[in-house]
């Protein structure tokens, strides 16, 4: 099975032309084309994953098998080397499962969801593309690869954000991505290519094997920083998180898929596969845990106060993804990869769930809504299943994986990204139950009843939510060979289950739940009051710090000014250099025409002349030079 | 006693004064003569040398022969070159031979 | 021939040559410089009888004297136009050409005035005719022949160019 990883993503990456080119009119097949693609996929991932667990390939024994895509010889006895190649691990095994299974959810789903869209088979097709892309960046065996996969999601981002592009907002959503990811992807780039000035290689394993040999620590930190560029603006990190709320533009299923469960993991998944070269700098680490940690309570904070039920689950994706990064950042790849796989699910789950209820109302405000609950029952049971997990109430899948984040910074001794963590989970239960009593619990605000989805759409829903349930005991502290036997860095280790730590998180979780039942359920404490007691911060809050209008201040005054400073230097003095350089040829040229008479005297004239003056040099040592 | 320098400077005014020639006049009979004089000059240079520095072989003066021979066909293209010029302008004016710049 | 004697004739001759030379260059009337012209190839038929090459004075005068001035002649009749005493002028570029003529002719004397020239006079060829004959037929006889077909390809080439052409319309 693990020698035809390479089929894995090129099923979608055939679907995708197929769909473009074959059956763009024909959108029943359009939608079979992409889902039988990506089903195929999935089987052949669980067969990976299958095999790799039990035929003893382990993360220091990965199966690695690599075309030559470049070989050019260079300055003295390096050459520059690029591979096409493909490596399996545990990590990229467990990651591929959990990028097939949601892609494959979220087909299902779309096929109700987009129901009599005018782009249905194109949407397939940008999907198919995003899955190839995807797994291409997971099965990437070196950097410049991961790379060119890595732009190739983006380009899917930019696609599928803007996939409504007659409404100005999805546009301008769709461009603001692409720009904050091209900052990020700038700084990735040059990362890795000053990775390999110092060590000749793209190759993972390689770059793993020089790294302790590197020539100079402070150049590596300068690199890992740059590197760590990348994630920063794919994971929607502070301070280029900007795009992700933004990103809500596109279609519901998109946002599941690509900016909640997969692409936006990638930038995790780039930090577990370059996990040694952050391990190794112990200062890079510690700002990667810090960015994760301050994004984790920066978009928690936001979310108390948005209205847009996408918009709270998109700075939930947010804050989760900085979950991550703080995992490993306090050095535990571990707890980030096993919350990134349940959060997939029940964040996939969530935005499911949420493209439910839109697709019934057409209506994303949650105070316009209310009283779902009786009309959307499968829902209703599933989303709140999802929101219980996202809380992390025990056993769903969230709590054993976010437990483990906290029991990592815990007892790797950073209690204070400890106590940020259990803070951010009190705000991630509130903001999730404030969303689920006001929008399926409260009143009928705005009079709108919504309908139960299709079955394609709430089979996906129900899957996802087993999945929910039982996915988090696959790394629970008490289940032997569990996934942090699978997935680690260095040795495995497995910790010990912390009390303490599991009966805090809960603890505020459930006094998140329950102040948000006092606040929106029950309405004994008034949320308007609260508001208007605490004005300037809601304010502040709902207005997201602000940081769009800085940023919008900042492009408008500093860009553009130094922009419009360019435009003058290259007006005036490049472009007066090169008019310079042509109106003096022109000038020389009116005047030396004259030269040019045609006249046989003036000719001759001036070939005589030459004459003396060469005979005046040849003749110069007998007639002993001009004295 | 006489020298080679004797030949040598009569060669050399001799050029002189037929390059004048040919640079200074208007009618392009007179350019043909100043290059005639200026070919005569060489000749005379050519059997000097002959005479003076290699006086067992001929070949100054079959070299000078040359030059008459070529110099007489040159007279003779030059001479219809200026009636065909003649022909088409109407003078044999050097300073309206212009035509080189097209 | 006493070496008195011999530079005496040069001097006459170089007189001779160099003046009407001059007349050439400097008369107005295209006919005169001319006549003048054919006075110059006679003095220089006699410096190539100073020099003992008998047979290149006959070759000057039976070529210069008696073909190429006449030639030149004839030129001047086929395209006489306007005032014959005003047919040969300067051009506008005279002064110009003056300076370069002089500097080469000071370049030349001085060059020639700090040459050594103490060579002394080898044994020559009684016969020059028969010396250049053999050369001729010797070792020169292939442009002996190219020179031939060279007079041949100018006259053909002469007519060509002179030859009038019908106006076609």
């Amino acid at each position: 099975m693990i020698r035809y990883a390479w089929l894995v993503p090129l099923f979608p990456a055939l679907a995708f032309p197929v769909i473009a080119f074959i059956t763009r009119r024909l959108r029943t097949l359009s939608a079979l084309v992409g889902i039988g693609a990506i089903a195929a996929s999935f089987v052949l991932s669980l067969g990976i994953l299958w095999e790799t667990l039990t035929s003893g390939v382990t993360m220091e024994k990965p199966v690695e098998y690599a075309l030559s895509w470049l070989a050019l010889p260079g300055a003295k006895d390096w050459v520059l080397k690029i591979e096409a190649g493909v490596l399996v691990d545990p990590l990229s095994a467990v990651m591929l499962l959990v990028v097939t299974l949601v892609a494959l959810l979220v087909e299902i789903y779309s096929v109700g969801y987009m129901h009599g869209d005018p782009g249905f088979s194109v949407f397939f097709g940008y999907l198919s593309l995003f899955s190839a892309s995807m797994l291409g960046l997971v099965l990437a065996n070196n950097f410049f690869m991961m790379f060119f996969f890595w732009e190739l999601v983006g380009l899917c981002s930019y696609l599928l954000i803007g996939f409504y592009f007659h409404k100005p907002e999805a546009a301008r959503a769709s461009l603001k991505a692409f720009v904050v990811n091209r900052v990020a992807d700038f700084g990735f780039m040059l990362g890795f290519f000053y990775l390999f000035l110092m060590f000749k290689t793209f190759n993972f394993r390689e770059l793993a094997e020089a790294l302790p040999h590197a020539p100079h620590m402070g150049l590596l930190a300068v690199a890992a920083t740059l590197i760590f560029a990348g994630p920063i603006g794919k994971s929607a990190q502070f301070p280029l998180h900007v795009w992700l709320p933004d990103a809500m533009e596109g279609p519901t299923p998109v946002s599941a898929l690509i900016h909640a469960a997969t692409m936006v993991a990638a930038g995790v998944y780039l930090l577990a596969r370059a996990f040694v070269l952050f391990a190794s700098i112990p200062e890079v680490s510690l700002l990667v845990a810090y960015v994760g940690g301050f994004t984790a309570l920066f978009a928690a904070t936001i979310a108390l106060t948005q209205r847009d039920i996408k918009r709270i689950l998109a700075y939930s994706t947010m804050s989760q993804l900085g979950y991550m990064i703080m995992a490993m950042g306090v050095g535990s790849m571990t707890a980030g990869m096993f919350h990134l796989t349940t959060h997939a699910i029940f964040k996939a789950l969530l935005f499911l769930g949420a493209g439910s209820v839109i697709h019934a109302l057409h209506e994303q405000d949650i105070f316009r809504m209310g009283g779902l609950a009786k009309d959307m029952k499968v829902t209703t049971a599933t989303f709140v299943l999802g929101a219980l997990a996202l809380a992390g109430i025990p056993p769903l899948a969230g709590f054993w994986s976010k437990d483990e984040i906290l029991l990592a910074a815990y007892s790797n001794g950073y209690t204070g990204l400890y106590i940020l963590g259990t803070v951010v989970a009190f705000l991630t239960s509130f903001y999730m139950f404030r969303l689920i009593f006001v929008a399926f619990f409260g009143r009928r605000r705005a009079g709108l009843h919504g309908h139960e989805s299709p079955k394609c759409m709430t089979v996906p829903l129900i899957i996802l939510a087993t999945l929910t349930v039982v996915a988090g005991f696959i790394g629970a502290p008490f289940v032997p060979h569990g996934f942090s036997s699978w997935v680690y860095f260095g040795e495995p280790h497995h910790l010990e289950p912390n009390y303490f730590v599991m009966v805090t998180s809960t603890l505020v979780a459930i006094l998140g739940i329950y102040l948000a039942w006092l606040i929106y359920g029950k309405e004994v404490i008034s949320a308007e009051a609260l508001a208007q007691r605490w004005r300037s911060i809601h304010t502040v809050l709902y207005n997201k710090y602000y940081i769009d209008e800085a940023y919008l201040w900042f492009f408008r005054r500093v860009v553009l000014g130094l922009a419009e400073a360019f435009h003058w230097h290259d007006r005036h003095v490049v472009d007066g250099i090169f008019d310079g350089v042509g109106d003096t040829v022109r000038w020389s040229g009116y005047r030396l025409r004259y030269l040019h008479s045609g006249s046989l005297p003036v000719y001759a004239l001036v070939f005589f002349a030459a004459v003396v003056v060469f005979v005046l040099w040849v003749a110069t040592p007998v007639i002993g030079g001009i004295r | 006693m006489i020298t080679l320098n004797h030949y040598l400077m009569l060669g050399g005014v001799l050029f002189v004064i037929g390059l004048f020639g040919a640079l200074a006049k208007k009618n392009a009979i007179a350019v043909l003569m100043g290059i005639e004089l200026m070919l005569n000059a060489v000749n005379i240079n050519l059997a000097a040398f002959n005479r003076f520095l290699n006086p067992d072989k001929v070949v100054g003066l079959v070299f000078a022969i040359f030059v008459i021979v070529v110099a007489a066909v040159e007279v003779a293209v030059g001479l219809a070159i200026v009636i065909n010029l003649y022909r088409q302008r109407l003078n044999t004016s050097v300073d309206e031979a212009d035509w080189l710049k097209w | 021939m006493g070496s008195t004697l011999t530079l005496v004739a040069f001097w006459i001759l170089f007189v001779l040559v160099v003046a009407s030379a001059l007349a050439v260059v400097l008369l107005r009337n295209i006919v005169h410089s001319a006549l003048y012209l054919v006075l110059s190839f006679v003095g220089v038929a006699g410096i190539y009888i100073l020099l003992e090459a008998e047979f290149l004075a006959a070759v000057q005068i039976l070529v210069y004297v008696g073909a190429v001035s006449v030639l030149l002649i004839f030129g001047v009749m086929l395209t006489r136009r306007g005032n014959i005493r005003q047919s040969n002028l300067f051009n506008a570029f005279s002064l110009a050409a003056g300076v370069v003529s002089l500097a080469l002719c000071v370049l030349i004397i001085l060059a020639l005035a700090r040459t050594p020239a103490s060579l002394p006079l080898g044994s020559w060829p009684v016969d020059t005719v028969g010396a250049l004959a053999e050369a001729f037929l010797g070792p020169f006889v292939v442009p002996f022949e190219v020179a031939a077909i060279l007079l041949l390809v100018g006259i053909v080439g002469a007519i060509l160019i002179a030859r009038e052409v019908k106006e076609d319309k």
